[in-house]
């Protein structure tokens, strides 16, 4: 399989193979995912163990070591890249399967904008979480946003500015909710170079996510206290 | 009015004030947020060149252009990808006005931010189309009388190159900036020492390179000290955010008070900077404590992390000149033989 001569996938157990999904996440080998991916497949894993616990758990790391300063963005966008093409084979197998999901998130970088880069990489790592994704594009005007909101019904809303001179327009599509009523059914998580925690909750943000590994630890503990809240009833 | 070009200033001074924001000051002169700035050359030049007036009134000896965002792919989401030459010229003459009638030296430094795309191999646009773009704003920006070509705000090596080697078409000096936004890197992982040797080795030779916007004052010189240590051959840029954005009462508000810009301009100064402004935040009032600031100021020691944090505020420790990567908490190792 391997053509590198220097590793065929399938002579690794599950365990190592595991191991390697991780390695070849964190160095954005795409092929080499893809063929992991259908070696565990055909090994009896469900596709839930193998999105969690190769995928998942392998962008895990990389969100760390992003976070740490340790990659940057062309690293992290390769390794999402791959994760995706891993994802790409999962999708129909775990929509069939009936597996799981941790939640579901609306995102858009917002009127003004045109910067897709962090909001693309929160995409991705939210998906490698286990969250459906619906992304919105860039220059989003509040409208878009509560069209979407409306059809998709998501969890969580997202949105992402790059220009300190777009990021205000977040506070005009969450005053937009407020008007609306709508605006405590959705957890709203904001992010983006200029931005900072006061100013996430002086414009009435849910949270601040400093970057695409906090957002989805956020996204994750926000969903738990929803879980907790809806058994509690 | 005969006046030493940028260059020979640039050689003769001991400091250049380069102006501040543009973007946030327009904000309180009725921008609404999502609009293209650029486009206010066009509709609203009274406003444009209000501003430029009063940064030259504060004591600029540069301003920049209304044009940070105007090239194809940035104006492609106002429709205004055609218009490039148009806006562009716009912006260069309400800035050439002001400056003209000054009364004393001003120099028009045209900006050029980026175009916001990934560039190959890991995004879409080509060196090819992005060289295309950068030069098509700079011929432009040329044309209405540029003093200086400024490229700022960048954040890939590879951008960075194309948007020098398109801006080199129009033969005017070139300054060039980046930003240092993520632990003391620039988003796509650039630190200041490897800017310095990426600079260095530019076919077309910038007059001057540097830091700009970025996060707040105190981290854009920890910023410049990187960079003037890889660089001491360099003229070198200091334009750092007024502190840090909050929002207060329905706008956004920067930290950073006259005093600690005035601060911020001494320090610079002593950090190597040869070329001294503000960005994001930074207003009229501001820049005028800060030409005040230097014009009483002989120059001290080379400034500490130290000092910066004691008057500027807080360096995230990865900003403080630590190479996370290259120091113990490297790349995980491979275990794939290639």
């Amino acid at each position: 399989m391997s053509d590198d001569g220097e590793l065929d996938l399938n002579s690794l157990n599950d365990e190592e193979l595991v191991q390697q999904v991780h390695d070849d996440l964190y160095d954005g080998l795409k092929e080499e995912v893809e063929t992991a991916v259908h070696i565990l497949l055909g090994r009896g894993w469900a596709p839930y163990k193998v999105l969690t616990e190769a995928l998942v758990e392998g962008m895990r790391i990389v969100g760390v070591d992003f976070r740490d300063g340790i990659l940057f963005v062309p690293e992290v966008l390769l390794a999402a890249n791959s994760m995706k093409a891993g994802m790409n084979i999962l999708r129909p197998l775990l929509i069939a399967t009936g597996a799981p999901r941790q939640g579901k998130m609306v995102i858009g970088t917002v009127k003004g904008d045109i910067h897709d880069i962090g909001k693309n990489l929160v995409g991705m790592m939210m998906e490698g979480a286990g969250f459906e994704v619906i992304d919105l594009g860039i220059n989003n005007p509040v409208e878009k946003y509560l069209e979407a909101m409306e059809q998709h019904k998501p969890d969580i809303l997202g949105m992402s500015a790059l220009l300190t001179t777009t990021m205000p327009y977040m506070k005009v599509v969450i005053d937009t909710m407020k008007e609306k009523g709508m605006r405590d059914d959705y957890v709203v998580l904001v992010g983006g170079a200029p931005l900072n925690e006061e100013f996430a909750k002086a414009i009435g943000a849910d949270a601040y996510c400093r970057d695409a590994a906090v957002a989805v630890e956020t996204a994750k503990s926000f969903m738990a206290r929803k879980h907790n809240q809806l058994a509690s009833n | 009015m005969t006046r030493p070009s940028f260059t020979e200033a640039l050689a003769t001074r001991p400091w250049l004030l380069a102006d501040g924001a543009t973007g946030t000051n327009y904000f309180q002169m009725g921008l609404v947020s999502g609009d293209a700035p650029e486009m206010w050359n066009l509709e609203h030049p009274d406003r444009v060149r209000s501003l430029h007036r009063r940064f030259i009134e504060a004591g600029a000896d540069i301003i920049l252009t209304n044009s940070f965002g105007g090239n194809r792919h940035r104006l492609k989401l106002h429709d205004a990808q055609d218009r490039v030459r148009e806006i562009n010229l716009a912006a260069m003459r309400n800035a050439r006005a002001e400056a003209d009638a000054a009364g004393r030296p001003v120099y028009v430094g045209g900006s050029i931010g980026p175009t916001g795309e990934i560039m190959e191999p890991v995004g879409a646009l080509s060196h090819g189309d992005a060289v295309k773009a950068f030069s098509e704003q700079a011929m432009a920006l040329k044309e209405g009388g540029a003093d200086v070509l400024w490229i700022e705000t960048m954040s890939s090596e590879e951008e960075l190159r194309a948007a020098v080697e398109g801006a080199s078409k129009a033969g005017l000096p070139i300054v060039t900036t980046m930003s240092f936004d993520t632990n003391g890197r620039t988003m796509m992982g650039i630190t200041p020492k490897a800017f310095g040797a990426i600079t260095a080795a530019l076919p077309v030779q910038p007059a001057a390179i540097g830091a700009n916007c970025g996060v707040g004052a105190s981290e854009l010189i920890a910023t410049v000290l990187g960079i003037t240590e890889a660089r001491p051959d360099a003229a070198v840029v200091a334009k750092g955010n007024c502190g840090i954005p909050q929002y207060v009462d329905g706008h956004i508000h920067y930290t950073g008070t006259p005093e600690l810009m005035a601060d911020y301009a001494r320090i610079a100064l002593d950090a190597g900077a040869k070329i001294i402004g503000g960005c994001c935040g930074t207003s009229p009032e501001h820049l005028a404590a800060m030409r005040k600031s230097l014009e009483t100021y002989g120059g001290g020691a080379r400034a500490s992390i130290a000092l910066i944090e004691e008057k500027l505020g807080p360096v995230s420790e990865l900003a403080k000149g630590v190479d996370a990567a290259a120091a113990g908490a490297a790349r995980r190792e491979r275990r794939r033989g290639n």
